[in-house]
């Protein structure tokens, strides 16, 4: 009944280098393999290419814009009030303030990895050749949060020195060696890259592309609007737990009391993506392709 | 070697799998049978592991489609010929196929060869026509060079020489030793590629016979046109032929061609017309299905849209 056992060619066959071999088996892990085709189908569509432009544009581009719109302003100042505002200034955060609209670029990747599969048809032949779920999830995973980490990581760098560049001008600048800065860097540069994995499990929850991205944009955007609804102190309790709040926590160097620390927002961020991830991998199991 | 026990899949109320039992053997073609709604694409959703039955298992070589480590060198199916990326092109999309099951390079090229997609390797699918699609299909079905085969439809939207190509395609993967498994709603063409038709309706099992079988269950006779048909007509009714008036020819059943031929110049009558004629296979369907009420209506409709 094996495959080989089957296929001795009867006779009749026509053309003899056609006729199947014994199957040389690969003996490489089914993972492995894995990995290496989502490699090709996340560089082999041009979705991919302009969205990861527009994660390092908007994060690099705005970043500059930011800090250089900050100079613009202060000219306008007088210097007392400049002076009580320099108090406040977070240079590192304001040179990576473009992760704002950079993560919506890097999301919207994260979930057409998964959701382009299920709008296309692709998902079926995709399951027909790796029917192991949690492989095919993971290799996804893990080539995204490859190729995110290396994107997200030189344009918060480049889009950090730029601002400072600017920000220099003014003799506001910051460098990496100053207190908490290369977390807060390091921080921005991780949380693009789980951005995009969140939206990959949002994808694989939601499967329609649209629905997917609108409830991405959801969680990230409107969900920190809707807890300032609350009564206080429920607004910032609430707010601070959103999952850009608590990202925003792992980019800020300047203490900030409306946000979790560093350590607490990695932790709170995480324990979103876990969340998703369970309720995708759960959704993608038990649910027909 | 494909086998089904007691594979069911119900959709709310409806059965739309409804406890199929048979195997499917290697070195044959084996035509699936059934209108469109019959159960067919599910049936072959389940067997590669992508819809779970509501009960009973489908084995593929002896094992579910799922605990293969790398199915494509088990199983090769073309589901839909719309099952891809329009994004990307068809030797990625081939490439990343091969790659899921360890499969190299070279494969990719020679199997786009042999479906005759090598020039437009390079264009991304979303701009190929339904035929180039299910060609490709084809393609990432043979990417494995698996003994079992499976193919959804496979002549959709082909154009007339790409149905003799794969109807060639078919017979010859089968005379390997392969084990063919290719779905219709066309009987006519079936009745040209396969060896063997399973047969559902309403997702329950209708028949499963050889081409051969279905066909002599199917009534003969000869029609015949001449110069005097009442003068032929008693010359042949006293031979013991039963004779039928229809578009102006006569039927005759119960005596060969010959007999007739001998009969008619004996009796010094001209023949311009003698043609030995068979039920074609729709129509044993349509007799072998008249009685299941449920079913009729579908067939009807089926031949309605198929004509």
């Amino acid at each position: 009944m094996s495959g080989t056992d089957t296929m001795t060619p009867a006779a009749t066959a026509p053309e003899p280098e056609h006729l199947p071999t014994t199957h040389d088996k690969p003996t490489q892990s089914t993972l492995r393999a894995a990995l290496v085709s989502e490699w090709t189908k996340l560089r082999s569509v041009r979705s991919t290419v302009w969205s990861l432009v527009l994660t390092s544009a908007f994060t690099i581009g705005l970043g500059t814009l930011f800090c250089w719109a900050y100079l613009h302003r202060r000219e306008q100042r007088g210097d007392r009030q400049n002076a009580l505002r320099a108090l406040l200034f977070d240079p590192t955060a304001r040179s990576l303030n473009g992760v704002v609209l950079a993560q919506l670029a890097i999301g919207v990747l994260g979930v057409l990895v998964m959701s382009s599969e299920y709008t296309t048809g692709m998902i079926r032949t995709s399951l027909a050749a790796v029917p192991n779920r949690r492989v095919f999830l993971l290799a996804k995973t893990i080539v995204l949060a490859a190729v995110g980490l290396v994107v997200s990581m030189v344009s918060v760098f480049v889009a950090f020195f730029m601002g400072q560049a600017v920000l220099s001008g003014d003799g506001l600048g910051t460098s990496l060696s100053a207190d908490s800065v290369l977390r807060a860097v390091l921080g921005a540069g991780l949380y693009l890259t789980l951005i995009a994995l969140f939206g990959l499990a949002i994808g694989t929850i939601v499967r329609r592309t649209p629905g997917a991205i609108a409830a991405l944009f959801g969680i990230v955007l409107i969900l920190p609007l809707i807890a300032q609804a609350f009564p206080e102190p429920w607004d910032v309790r609430i707010g601070r737990l959103a999952p850009f709040n608590a990202g925003q926590a792992m980019f800020s160097v300047r203490y900030d009391p409306d946000l979790l620390t560093p350590t607490q927002g990695l932790f709170v961020f995480l324990g979103w993506i876990v969340l998703a991830y369970i309720v995708a991998m759960v959704s993608l199991s038990r649910r027909d392709a | 070697m494909i086998e089904l026990r007691g594979l069911t899949k119900r959709y709310g109320d409806t059965l739309a799998v409804d406890d199929l039992s048979f195997d499917i053997t290697p070195g044959c073609v084996t035509g699936f049978l059934g209108p469109n709604g019959a159960g067919k694409t599910t049936t072959m959703r389940m067997i590669l592991g992508l819809d779970a039955p509501t009960k009973g298992t489908a084995l593929v070589n002896g094992k579910p489609y799922a605990q293969h480590q790398f199915p494509l060198h088990e199983v090769g199916a073309l589901l839909d010929a719309k099952a891809l990326h329009g994004g990307r092109r068809a030797f990625d999309h081939l490439l990343c196929l091969a790659q899921s099951n360890g499969i190299g390079r070279k494969r990719v090229t020679t199997v786009l060869e042999q479906v005759g997609l090598a020039e437009v390797a390079k264009k991304r699918t979303g701009t190929f026509s339904l035929g180039m699609g299910q060609r490709l299909g084809i393609a990432g079905a043979l990417l494995g060079d698996p003994g079992v085969l499976m193919f959804d439809e496979p002549v959709n939207g082909l154009d007339p020489e790409g149905i003799v190509w794969i109807r060639t395609l078919l017979r010859w993967l089968a005379s390997e030793g392969r084990t063919v498994f290719v779905s219709s709603h066309l009987m006519t063409e079936m009745a040209m590629t396969a060896d063997r038709l399973i047969v559902v309706g309403r997702g329950k099992l209708i028949a499963d016979a050889t081409v051969e079988e279905f066909t002599s269950q199917g009534e003969q006779w000869v029609q015949v046109r001449s110069a005097k048909p009442d003068a032929l007509a008693t010359v042949l009714t006293t031979a013991g032929g039963t004779i039928k008036i229809a578009d102006g020819d006569q039927q005759v059943r119960g005596l060969t061609s010959t007999q007739i031929g001998d009969l008619a110049l004996g009796a010094g009558i001209a023949i311009y017309g003698l043609a030995e004629q068979r039920a074609t296979l729709e129509e044993v369907f349509f007799g072998m299905t008249v009685d299941s009420v449920e079913y009729h209506g579908l067939l009807g409709t089926e031949n309605a849209s198929a004509a």
